[in-house]
């Protein structure tokens, strides 16, 4: 057996979480790659090609306005992982700190976060971003990353202020605490790298419904004003489900998202049976 | 924690909410860039029609008698007028009236699929565990929870209604059988959860030594299962059913475009796009207010039947 599926082993995940890992990977290298190799612009328009089949000069074929799908699809990859990278990172970094300092220090400062975390959960989360993405006239990729992060930390903060509970009561800590070390350093060396594991779980969800989310936005017309996001493609893309033959319009970029989710939820299930051993066998 | 102030407390959680929400809506007009009477006025307005919509908006008054006017008209029923013309337009709460009965349909049609669907998916998982007919439940509900509705609903409209004509299409809300395909492209996506949580609450609850007894007295299986097993794995599921009617009201929000079909969630994007503030707060009020008071209902139900809860 050579080092690497030695090393792969030793992961202990499912099967099932390596298909997931794959099917992420698969949209990272899109996100990353993606713009360098697609070989048309995304937003060029040759009114001559519109709807053309799918051909070894397009692959996907091109849209009503001639745009090469192919390229639209691999730049709206780049989108798609600016977005969802920043905002899952942005979250667990905020969701984190603040989780933290709520369960360590506890009393009047996890009584207020705390608070905030009810009443952002007491509104439908969806809502929130569209509200906050309807009072800027023309969104960018950077409005839109902060309307998702306004209310995507809370899930972090409560699983990490839950560990930092637990963790707070450890005899390490105690002992610690005993030889005088401050709170910042035995929040640095003692309670944060215990709590990433359940954090990166929670990371790996996220960038699916972060994925979700901003292609709903992009389907109401209240995304990025960017026209290849996977969201927008999949709205025009129905426009034209009921022409026969141009049901791929839809489906392509419906894929695409539906891999990013599906690869995050499977990775997800996998990295939380290996982490959090009380969950295994139990949930399917 | 008593009774009494477990149920203080969540009443006392759920008001701050609505008040926290109900800031946060009145606040929509004063953050916009930009002065909102240009988009009602339109550019051939001249000064006198603009200064009437402003004192239609309340926009010539201080923000504090603002606030109090905007709560005034939730409480007097109106959730404000529209402007131009209060006097010709439906005030808000009329033209919210008009599109609820479809909203609360296709939420109580999503739940009511969710839930026959994914109990005897989740059962037949847990019973028959590690088994094909357990990996094909996962299957389904993982699809079931990454497909997007976006994709669903077109895919849904084409097969069951451009190619087999079996259901009505798009933008006919009111023939018989409208109701039958949105609700099950917003059922799906709870189906998918709840048959993974019946699946895992089950599996947990049939390790019991009750169970055991059950068997050992010499009951039928099914009545084990059904009676001593279901009963007890069904809390969770009926906590989370309940909880996620409130977020059908705003979830609902893709199917109802896909589908062309009135509703909270159509009124809300309508309003958006024609910049009209007085219906995007008074859509935005009532579903923020509905899903406090489903969530709240749900809490405390829970809370009455499982005293563990009231601690938490």
């Amino acid at each position: 057996m050579s080092k690497p599926r030695n090393a792969l082993a030793k992961l202990g995940l499912s099967p099932s979480a390596y298909v997931g890992a794959v099917m992420l990977l698969v949209f990272v290298l899109a996100g990353l790659f993606g713009p360098l190799v697609a070989p048309y612009s995304p937003v060029e328009m040759i009114l001559e090609q519109s709807f053309a089949s799918p051909s070894v000069q397009h692959w996907l074929g091109t849209d009503q306005h001639g745009r090469d799908a192919l390229s639209q699809l691999l730049h709206g990859a780049r989108v798609a992982l600016i977005i969802s990278a920043s905002v899952v990172f942005l979250c667990a970094f905020v969701g984190v700190v603040l989780g933290v300092i709520s369960g360590y220090f506890g009393g009047i400062v996890d009584e207020i976060i705390m608070r905030v975390v009810d009443i952002l959960m007491a509104f439908p989360g969806i809502l929130l971003n569209i509200a906050i993405v309807a009072t800027v006239a023309r969104p960018g990729v950077g409005v839109l990353i902060l309307a998702l992060a306004i209310n995507g930390w809370v899930g972090y903060a409560r699983v990490a202020r839950g560990q930092v509970l637990t963790l707070r009561e450890r005899d390490y800590v105690m002992a610690a605490q005993c030889i005088g070390a401050s709170s910042w350093l035995i929040m640095r060396r003692h309670i944060i790298p215990n709590l990433l594991s359940p954090i990166m779980v929670q990371m790996t969800f996220g960038f699916g419904s972060v994925i979700l989310v901003e292609a709903s936005l992009s389907f109401l017309g209240l995304g990025p004003q960017v026209d290849y996001t996977w969201g927008a493609l999949l709205d025009q893309g129905t426009t034209f489900m009921w022409k026969p033959g141009y049901e791929y319009f839809a489906i392509i970029p419906g894929a695409a998202i539906m891999t990013v989710v599906l690869g995050a939820n499977l990775l997800g299930d996998g990295l939380r049976d290996r982490f959090d051993p009380r969950h295994k066998g139990r949930e399917s | 924690m008593s009774i009494g102030s477990f149920l203080l407390r969540r009443l006392g959680l759920g008001l701050i909410a609505v008040f926290g929400v109900s800031i946060l809506v009145f606040s929509f007009l004063h953050v916009i860039p930009g002065d909102p009477v240009d988009q009602l006025a339109g550019d051939n307005a001249d000064d006198a029609q603009r200064e009437e919509i402003r004192q239609c908006l309340h926009l010539d008054k201080p923000k504090g008698e603002q606030f109090l006017i905007f709560v005034g008209n939730i409480f007097n029923g109106t959730l404000g007028q529209q402007c131009p013309n209060p006097d010709k337009l439906p005030t808000v709460m009329e033209r919210i009236n008009a599109v609820m009965p479809y909203t609360l349909w296709l939420a109580i049609g999503g739940i009511a699929v969710a839930v026959i669907l994914a109990l005897p998916l989740g059962i037949v998982a847990a019973v028959r565990q590690g088994t094909a007919v357990d990996t094909l439940a996962a299957v389904l509900s993982l699809s079931g929870i990454s497909m997007p509705t976006m994709l669903m609903g077109p895919l849904a409209i084409l097969i069951f209604f451009v190619y087999l004509g079996w259901f009505p299409g798009p933008a006919e809300p009111d023939a018989p059988l409208a109701l039958f395909l949105p609700s099950v492209v917003v059922g799906t996506h709870l189906m998918a959860m709840l048959s993974r949580m019946t699946r895992s609450s089950l599996v947990d609850v049939l390790r019991e030594d009750y169970m055991t007894t059950a068997r050992a007295k010499g009951l039928p299986n099914t009545v084990v299962l059904l009676k001593h097993g279901l009963r007890n794995a069904l809390l969770p599921v009926i906590t989370v059913a309940g909880l996620q009617f409130g977020a059908m009201l705003s979830g609902a929000i893709i199917t109802e475009k896909v589908f062309a079909r009135p509703g909270l969630g159509t009124l809300l994007i309508e309003g958006i796009q024609e910049r009209n503030y007085p219906i995007v707060q008074g859509s935005v009020l009532v579903i923020a207010v509905f899903y406090v008071t489903v969530n709240l209902l749900v809490d405390l139900a829970y809370g009455l039947t499982d005293p563990r809860i009231r601690r938490a």
